[in-house]
């Protein structure tokens, strides 16, 4: 018995959310006391796992595989977790991953919470503590099947290093061609930037920067913060933004460290998706706009005025710091 | 081609989320229900297949009487049948269960559901649902087209899109992207007069469990107050920033 995550990677690399589902394995494991396993697609390495928590990582190579299958995939980790005898399975709240999450509960039988935020309440009732209500709330969820399938909540646990050596063992999962009932024809990826999935910071901009001419300075603060860019959902409903930038309820959740809203009035629904983050900014003209009741710091005043000062304010700040 | 929107009742999205019963119940006093925004845009989605291709499409919604004026709604956006299955839509799983018997007792082709649904945001009954009835599943899907018995369906990765190609049975888990926000319908008189007519049929649950249990629920700490800072005073800001939240 072991606990299993399913750990991702990006062009053979780690991506930051599995070193975060492999530290949280770690703390589960712990209170069952058990080790983890971590399941890995083609990985080029997989030494950098140990760091947090990974006991032993199957490392699974074979090219029908190169690229994200959700069926195939869950197919694949199901297998392993078959393997591993595993009780609980542990993946992210990544796009890929929420995909295959509910072929895979099917697959083992198992009772799946979502959006999942903290190492369980109690091993028995299996409880854990998930988002509900788009972040409004929290909900106690009881998991009472044998097999557990947890998804975390991006940047909810954080990164805990450990220390250890993961052994890396090959795993031939076996693969069938009714896995391939989807087939990917294209991707339209832009990968010289920080995805909103990813991102540690957020710029987000809404209705009150007046037009899409005037996202210069947006993408600019984005750019010395290393930040991904979103915005408020009528900002995309114009047209003046591209979808996948919008975020809230309706759009995408953001979850990041920092989450600045510049000309965002911060009605509920916007809100509700980025409630998320850890530290919230506000830049916006009217003192009186709700989003001031959710921010951590404020600015009141002219978005025109001061996001090109603040931009030069963080150039000088990380000259200073560099 | 047979189309079957799953139909989530979800509070508004302006609602002000209570607990009652010891924080273990949702208070559903003086919330207002609505078709999940997600569902909204696949139904959408289906009038435009049933407009342009000829497609049948029903409604369904695991649930108790209390979600009929929902569906009802469904009907008067242009659905031609709606199904209710009578039982309280415990969690996931159980509602994956209910809507697969209905799936497959009523051959539907494609199948829309949200890829959430925004009350309890389990993101996990349209695959679990594509896996119990062996269809092919698309999750976060912004845009599907069908060909015969072949799909093409476009989904939101982290940082992008992708295309693939499929066929039907399919599932799909939609939302906004399907159709445009501009696209969808308020229903008018018309509408609202002929959903009084349509067959709105209510089916006993199967026999299934639920996998897991909601047993409390809990208010996220209320917020300390926000600190101003001088819109002629940016270095504060930076530093705040750097020294105090500890963020950049
Ligand atoms: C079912 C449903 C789902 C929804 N889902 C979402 C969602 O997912 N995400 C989302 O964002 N919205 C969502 N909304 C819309 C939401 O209700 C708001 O309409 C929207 O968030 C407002 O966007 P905004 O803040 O950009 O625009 P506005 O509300 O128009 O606010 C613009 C702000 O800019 C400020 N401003 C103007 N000029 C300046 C300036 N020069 N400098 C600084 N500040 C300035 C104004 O004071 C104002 O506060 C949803 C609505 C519904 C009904």
């Amino acid at each position: 018995m072991s606990v299993l995550v399913y750990t991702e990677t990006e062009n053979g690399v780690f991506k930051k959310a599995a070193f975060e589902v492999a530290s949280y394995a770690k703390a589960v494991a712990n209170t069952l006391g058990t080790t983890v396993t971590a399941v890995a697609f083609n990985a080029n390495s997989t030494g950098d796992l140990a760091a947090y928590g990974a006991d032993k990582v199957l490392n699974i190579k074979n090219d029908q595989l190169s690229d994200f299958n959700a069926k195939a995939y869950a197919n694949a980790i199901k297998q392993a977790a078959q393997k591993e005898d595993a009780k609980v399975v542990i993946i992210s709240s990544s796009a890929d991953s929420k995909f295959l999450a509910g072929l895979l509960a099917i697959g083992l039988n198992a009772g799946y919470a979502s959006n999942v935020v903290s190492a369980p309440e109690s091993a028995s009732p299996f409880t854990v503590k998930r988002t509900a209500f788009t972040n409004k709330a929290f909900s106690f969820t009881e998991i009472n099947t044998d097999v557990k399938l947890i998804g975390l909540s991006k940047n909810a646990f954080g990164l805990v290093e450990a220390s250890g050596a993961a052994a890396e063992e090959a795993f031939e999962p076996s693969v069938a061609d009714s896995d391939f009932g989807v087939k990917t024809t294209s991707v339209d990826k832009a990968t010289d930037k920080v995805t909103i999935a990813d991102a540690e910071v957020v710029v987000s901009a809404g209705r009150g920067m007046k037009g899409p001419e005037n996202w210069g300075m947006i993408e600019e603060l984005a750019d010395v913060l290393g930040a991904a860019t979103a915005c408020s959902k009528p900002v995309s409903d114009m047209g003046w933004r591209p979808h996948g930038e919008h975020v809230g309820q309706t759009g995408k959740p953001v979850a990041s460290n920092l989450y600045i809203a510049i000309g965002i009035s911060g009605a509920i629904q916007h809100l509700a998706g980025i409630n998320s983050s850890k530290v919230k900014v506000v830049i916006n003209n009217d003192a009186e706009a709700p989003f001031f009741k959710a921010a951590d710091y404020g600015v009141v005043g002219d978005a025109f005025e001061i996001v090109p000062s603040l931009i030069e304010k963080l150039k000088q700040f990380k000259a200073q710091n560099a | 081609m047979k189309i079957l929107v799953c139909i989530s009742h979800v509070p508004d999205t302006t609602s002000k989320i209570n607990f009652t019963d010891g924080d273990t119940k949702f208070d559903t006093n003086g919330v207002q229900f609505v078709i999940n925004p997600n569902d909204e845009f696949g139904l959408t989605r289906a009038m435009w297949f049933k407009e342009k291709q000829g497609a049948s499409v029903d409604v369904v919604n695991v649930g108790g009487a209390e979600t009929e004026p929902t569906l009802r709604k469904a009907l008067a956006i242009g659905a031609d049948t709606a199904i209710r299955v009578n039982a309280e839509a415990t969690d996931g799983a159980f509602v994956a269960k209910q809507l697969a018997k209905v799936a497959q007792d009523g051959g539907y082709d494609l199948i829309i559901a949200g890829r959430e649904s925004i009350d309890y945001n389990g993101g996990m009954v349209p695959g679990m649902l594509a896996e119990l009835i062996g269809a092919n599943f698309v999750n976060t899907c912004i845009g599907l087209e069908v060909d015969g018995s072949n799909a093409t369906a476009t989904r939101e990765i982290d940082g992008g899109k992708e295309t693939s190609t499929t066929s039907l049975p399919l599932v799909v888990g939609g939302q906004k992207g399907l159709v445009e926000e501009s696209d969808l319908r308020i229903p008018n008189m018309r509408g609202i007069m002929m959903a009084r007519k349509k067959p709105l049929n209510v089916v006993e649950a199967t026999d299934a469990s639920a996998d897991s249990s909601a047993t409390k629920f809990e208010k996220p700490a209320p917020k300390g107050a926000v600190k101003l800072v001088d819109a002629g005073n940016l270095d504060e800001l930076v530093n705040l920033l750097h020294t105090e939240a500890k963020v950049i």
